[in-house]
């Protein structure tokens, strides 16, 4: 097999629009077509395209299960996923507590684990706390809870600056945090992956879990907004 | 141990610029880029951390010229040509038919 067992395949961890399997797999094949009147390969298309043939002539790869892979983080493994993490420790206090003190398994309880999340912690917004999470030597980040990482935050600008001016990183995103506010800045390691807990937004008592969830969003589990 | 890759707190680089809506994967090579890694690090026998290794040797100004899995594709030809399991002459070979077939 060519990934860990472990990843959740069954949940919708995106919003995305439905895509049909078929037709993907129907591309495939060890020729790799090139679709007409498209404009000309970038040289990293056809590298990557002379890589995977020839990988797939020599028998060491299977395209059908790269085409799975692709599948899976582009439409099943998602912020969605967080968001209902989120929403489950706004609405369960005894969750939350269990989410605070061992993160990887109330992760879990929920469905999400493996790959890129295998170490989870979560940190937690309050009114006198802001958390900021940065790769600032890659771009590691809790795929089970969040998907794969937008460009912007595997990009030198913001793994230069989240560490020493966070406060204008936040501006960029359109946070502006009182100076009162702490603002803390966890750099994620190989080994451990950290999400924001964003805070409750007021006037929600009444949602349920799943309208709670639906407030989410990706950015404030990274912690550049707020909700 | 430093490198290009150790970039927390320098200076000089410009705005975040993040993009609204952003798709998982910009063309589909990323894509199969991306799936890539899952495909190969078992029979090449490499880790995760061999990987970033491979990515954090990118020549400084090229590692900060191009793309993120640009970066990947240069770690893959890095440790597959260095476990002997494809040639650079098989793979720009291999490239230059498909340019040539491209026209």
């Amino acid at each position: 097999m060519y990934f860990p067992n472990e990843i959740n395949l069954s949940r919708d961890g995106h919003r995305g629009k439905p895509v049909n399997p078929v037709q993907i797999l129907e591309k495939r094949g060890n020729s790799m077509p090139v679709p007409h009147n498209a404009k000309p390969e970038s040289e990293p298309a056809l590298r990557v395209r002379a890589l995977e043939a020839i990988l797939a002539e020599k028998g060491l790869i299977d395209s059908k299960a790269l085409d799975a892979l692709v599948d899976t983080y582009e439409h099943k493994i998602g912020p969605r996923n967080g968001a209902k993490v989120v929403a489950r420790a706004w609405a369960d206090p005894a969750y939350k507590q269990r989410l605070m003190t061992d993160a990887t398994a109330a992760i879990k309880e929920l469905g999400f684990s493996g790959l890129q999340g295998e170490d989870m912690v979560v940190v937690e917004n309050t009114p006198e706390v802001h958390n900021l999470v940065v790769c600032t030597l890659c771009s590691c980040y809790p795929w089970p809870t969040l998907g794969l990482p937008p460009n912007w935050y595997k990009s030198a600008p913001y793994r230069a600056r989240a560490v020493s001016d966070p406060r204008s990183v936040l501006k960029e995103f359109g946070t502006e945090l009182p100076d009162t506010v702490e603002v803390r800045i966890w750099d994620t390691t190989a080994e451990l992956r950290y999400l924001v807990l964003p805070e409750r937004p007021s006037g929600t008592e009444n949602l349920s879990e799943e309208q709670l969830a639906e407030l989410v969003t990706r950015d404030s589990m990274i912690g550049v907004t707020k909700i | 141990m430093h490198g290009i890759h150790d970039i927390g707190g320098m200076h000089g680089i410009g705005p975040i610029a993040p993009e609204e809506n952003e798709p998982v994967f910009h063309e589909e090579w990323e894509g199969r880029a991306f799936g890539l890694f899952g495909a190969t690090y078992v029979f090449a026998g490499y880790t995760v951390d061999e990987f970033r290794h491979a990515i954090e040797h990118i020549e400084p100004a090229h590692y900060l010229e191009s793309s993120y899995y640009e970066h990947w594709l240069f770690a893959f030809e890095a440790l597959l040509i260095k476990r002997g399991i494809v040639t650079r002459e098989e793979l720009d070979a291999r490239v230059a038919l498909l340019r040539k077939e491209a026209e």
